[in-house]
């Protein structure tokens, strides 16, 4: 895993799995790797993954098992996409906003790009 | 635990430590990190017993190290930056070693000759220097000491060495164990320690998890200056700020640049996470 340079790790792992639980990869109450095997693999601090666990708990998406695991919720697709979505509107979307209107692009031009990339 | 109380200590004429205070708790991989000359090996000298302080105390589970009861010296490893290559086959030297340290585990040290790719049933003259140093780590974490301490363990490692250094490290860390890594090489260890401690000559200029690290300071990357900013150094790109973080928004530690914004604010900073 490649981390980006500006995002806090924790949060990008929460990312990873957000990914695999938007392309259906990890489904509801499927087991995660634990906070050990998952720092193994990254070579990252328990620690930091215990973040990220604490954070996914705190929202919902995933849920702990005492003494056995962490689990996928059922409402973790419906919350990683409405949460993503935020993000997307609130801090992605304004960066796009801002190169536009520094090259000049109108919103016409816009969609028709949109529209041939999709 | 480890606790360093108004440490003195100095070599011939020339003072090292004045006055530090500084404790190692269970269970976490401290990055221990300094400017040239500041101590750093020292340091872990003096916790591994090979250094007797001038004055104050350092101890180990309440013990002074320098005392050298093999009860206290069986519970420490340390690999330090110039080690001396030991005679023979790793597989021998781990053999020598296991009378002193009860929780030796052969099985082990094989499985992790294995996860580094390296050939324990060579002689050291005969490996590189990586291959030598892989072969020590893997000593010391069959070893199972409960204090590892480990002085710049990443140097002649080669990329695919240090990414496995970083899993064997996060794989055998455990919740009885202290792991001290001291290094410059920062990017090497950069999210695989937490604590960061940043030590100067008369005291301890910053101990503090990642957390608490971000929620004090704000990394900003973006494109301009900030003049108000504790600290601002120029990357690809643009700027990265560190300012304080009174809203408590989240950013991500560049632990080099928390490096030179500690050193340029030493007052600031103790007064920041004091």
């Amino acid at each position: 895993m490649e981390f980006n340079a500006h995002k806090p790790i924790y949060l990008q792992i929460c990312d990873q799995l957000y990914g695999q639980i938007l392309s259906g990869e990890l489904k509801a109450d499927d087991r995660i790797l634990s906070v050990r095997e998952y720092g193994i693999q990254l070579g990252v601090n328990p620690n930091t993954i215990m973040r990220s666990y604490e954070t996914m708990t705190a929202s919902g998406i995933i849920y702990n098992k005492r003494g056995i695991g962490y689990f996928i919720s059922a409402e973790a697709k419906d919350l990683v996409l409405k949460q993503m979505k935020e993000e997307f509107i609130n801090e992605e979307l304004p960066q796009v906003v801002k190169k536009m209107k520094l090259l000049g692009i109108t919103n016409e031009e816009f969609l028709k790009f949109a529209d041939q990339t999709l | 635990m480890i606790e360093i109380k108004n440490l003195d200590f100095g070599y011939k004429n020339q003072p090292v430590f004045k006055n530090i205070s500084l404790n190692f708790e269970k269970g976490n991989i401290y990055g221990l990190l300094g400017e040239n000359g500041v101590g750093k090996t020292t340091l872990l000298k003096l916790i591994s017993g090979l250094q007797k302080p001038t004055a104050g105390e350092c101890l180990v589970d309440e013990v002074a190290p320098f005392k050298r009861l093999p009860e206290t010296l069986q519970k420490i490893f340390f690999i330090s930056e110039d080690f001396a290559i030991p005679e023979g086959t790793p597989i021998n030297n781990l053999k020598e070693l296991a009378p002193f340290y009860p929780n030796c585990n052969e099985t082990q040290f094989m499985e992790l000759c294995k996860e580094m790719e390296v050939d324990p049933t060579r002689k050291f003259s005969e490996l590189s220097f990586g291959q030598q140093k892989k072969c020590l780590i893997a000593t010391a974490l069959a070893l199972n000491t409960d204090y590892l301490l480990l002085d710049e363990p990443t140097n002649g490692l080669d990329i695919p060495s240090k990414t496995l250094f970083r899993q064997v490290i996060a794989k055998h860390a455990n919740e009885n164990r202290t792991i001290i890594i001291s290094t410059h090489q920062v990017k090497d260890v950069e999210n695989l320690i937490d604590p960061i401690i940043i030590l100067d000559h008369d005291e301890v200029l910053l101990k503090a998890t990642f957390r608490t690290i971000t929620d004090k300071l704000y990394f900003d990357y973006g494109t301009e200056k900030d003049d108000t900013a504790l600290y601002s150094e120029m990357i690809p790109g643009g700027y990265v700020n560190v300012t304080r973080n009174p809203e408590g928004v989240d950013s991500k530690v560049s632990v080099e640049i928390l490096f030179n914004t500690v050193m340029k604010n030493k007052e600031t900073i103790k007064q920041i996470f004091g």
